[in-house]
Parts: C-alpha cells; sequence; structure tokens
C-alpha cells in the first residue's frame, strides 16, 4: 500500500519539475538561460519519474521485477550521464557563435 | 586485475539486461564477456598506477558523493521552479559569465566538477581551459554557490585523496 503512495509522488514531483522547464523555455529571455530550463529541468524529471517507476516495479520482489528496476535505474544513469554533456556542447556552440547574453538594462557591471 | 574488473562488469550488466538465468543465456554472456574483455580491456580506465585499495576507496566513497550531488540537484531545481513561476518581468533573473579557478589536479576530477555544475541547474560549464572553468549561471544565487567552492572540496575529498 505505502509503495504505490510512494511512486505517485516521485512521479507528481517529476511531473512538476517538467512544467517548470518548459515554462522556463518559454519565459526566459535569451538562448543560455533558456538552455538551462530545457536541460536541467529534464534531468531531475526525468530522474525522480524513472525513480518512482523503480519504486512501483519492487511492489512485487520477484527477481523478474527487480531485474526489470535495476534496468530503470541503468537509464536514469545513463541521462545523468549524457544529458549534461549535450546541454555543454550546445552551449559552448552558442558561445562560439558570440550569441549575445542577455542583460538587464539597468544592471551594474560587476568588476 | 583490470581484466578481472572489466570481465566482471560486463558480465554484470549481461545479466541485467538478459534476464535469463537458465545455462544457454549465461554461457552466451560469459563467452562474450570474455571475448569483448580479451580484445578491448586495454581501452577501459587507462589511469593504472594506483593501487587495489585506492581504487576501492573510491568505489566506497562514490554513493556518499552521489547522494549528496542528487541533493543538490533538488535544491537547485526548486530554486529553477521559482525563477520561471514567478509573475512579472523575472526578477530574479541575472545571468552572468563566471571564471572560477579549480584546484583538482587530475583530468577526471575536473571532468566529474564540470558535469556536476552542469548536472546542477542555473550552472552550464562553457569551456574548460588549463585550470580555469568559465561557467554561465542564471542568477546570483547560483553564481554564490558556484564560488563558495564545496562541491569541488567534496571531489577532492572522493576522488583525490592522498595526491596532492
Amino acid at each position: 500500500m505505502i509503495i504505490p503512495i510512494i511512486s505517485a509522488v516521485l512521479i507528481a514531483l517529476g511531473l512538476l519539475f517538467f512544467i517548470g522547464g518548459a515554462v522556463g523555455i518559454l519565459r526566459f529571455p535569451d538562448f543560455y538561460t533558456r538552455m538551462h530550463a530545457a536541460g536541467k529541468g529534464d534531468t531531475m524529471s526525468m530522474f525522480t519519474i524513472l525513480l518512482g517507476l523503480a519504486v512501483y516495479q519492487l511492489q512485487d520482489p520477484t527477481p523478474a521485477h527487480i531485474l526489470v528496476a535495476l534496468k530503470i535505474l541503468l537509464i536514469a544513469l545513463f541521462i545523468m550521464m549524457t544529458s549534461p554533456t549535450s546541454t555543454h556542447a550546445l552551449i559552448k556552440a552558442g558561445f562560439m557563435e558570440g550569441i549575445k547574453m542577455w542583460r538587464r538594462k539597468d544592471r551594474k557591471e560587476k568588476s | 586485475m583490470y581484466r578481472i574488473a572489466i570481465f566482471l562488469l560486463l558480465f554484470g550488466i549481461w545479466i541485467i539486461f538478459s534476464g535469463q538465468f537458465d545455462a544457454f543465456h549465461l554461457a552466451m554472456g560469459l563467452i562474450s564477456a570474455l571475448f569483448i574483455t580479451l580484445i578491448s580491456s586495454s581501452f577501459l580506465f587507462l589511469d593504472r598506477d594506483r593501487s587495489a585499495g585506492q581504487c576501492l576507496g573510491e568505489i566506497i566513497r562514490i554513493p556518499g558523493y552521489l547522494i549528496w550531488i542528487i541533493y543538490k540537484i533538488f535544491q537547485a531545481n526548486i530554486h529553477i521552479l521559482k525563477l520561471a513561476l514567478t509573475p512579472g518581468d523575472l526578477k530574479g533573473v541575472e545571468s552572468s559569465l563566471v571564471k572560477i579557478r579549480t584546484n583538482l589536479k587530475t583530468d577526471f576530477g575536473r571532468y566529474v566538477l564540470a558535469n556536476s555544475i552542469t548536472l546542477t541547474p542555473g550552472t552550464i560549464t562553457v569551456q574548460i581551459e588549463g585550470d580555469e572553468l568559465l561557467v554561465h549561471s542564471i542568477s546570483d544565487e547560483t553564481e554564490a554557490g558556484l564560488r563558495d567552492g564545496t562541491m569541488e572540496r567534496r571531489i577532492a575529498e572522493v576522488f583525490e585523496r592522498g595526491k596532492e
């Protein structure tokens, strides 16, 4: 009884982070800040959703279900390795292209 | 020594992915893991001048770091969520490029640092040149977190203990 609740909470949390990422892509001012919303909100929400699914598998802990849970965790691990790499590649490409950074108009320059 | 570790790693992954425990599938896994180990073990884990004890200590300390970084990612995600959902003209967003120096010596330590910075929402590593990292940060708060260097100290503790 407790396991479905835990997994539901984790999945709901992941969906909340996904919403944050999507809204961020639409609202943030420039390419770089949008990459923050796009690349990172996804990593965390994917991780919590997958964790929720893995926990749900453990409801009935036979070897087959444990294997499925392990596979799900491996997917999460791969996403956590590849997602920062692709975010970094995109942002470096943008940086080398010389895309201008957004700045607040009344912002004081820091030394 | 390294070959045995690689073989065990490959065979473990085979078991997880195949999910079959009969003799035929296990034998297939054994043969293919052995074959892969024979032809490609010299490409993996190139830094081989460490003792077994050092490697083992590293493996034991990694989960602690993982749990800490996941907690950090969680915190920072909530911060981004707040930024994205604040109505008005995006008050908290103060994007800036920050240069930070790192004291990490090994390539792997720097790789972990750069990836951890990119994983934590609000900060993305743009470039590494020598011991200088160019980081894009989205708000003043994430910038402050970047500058205080806790992450670097943690990584040094896990991966570079006894290498000073």
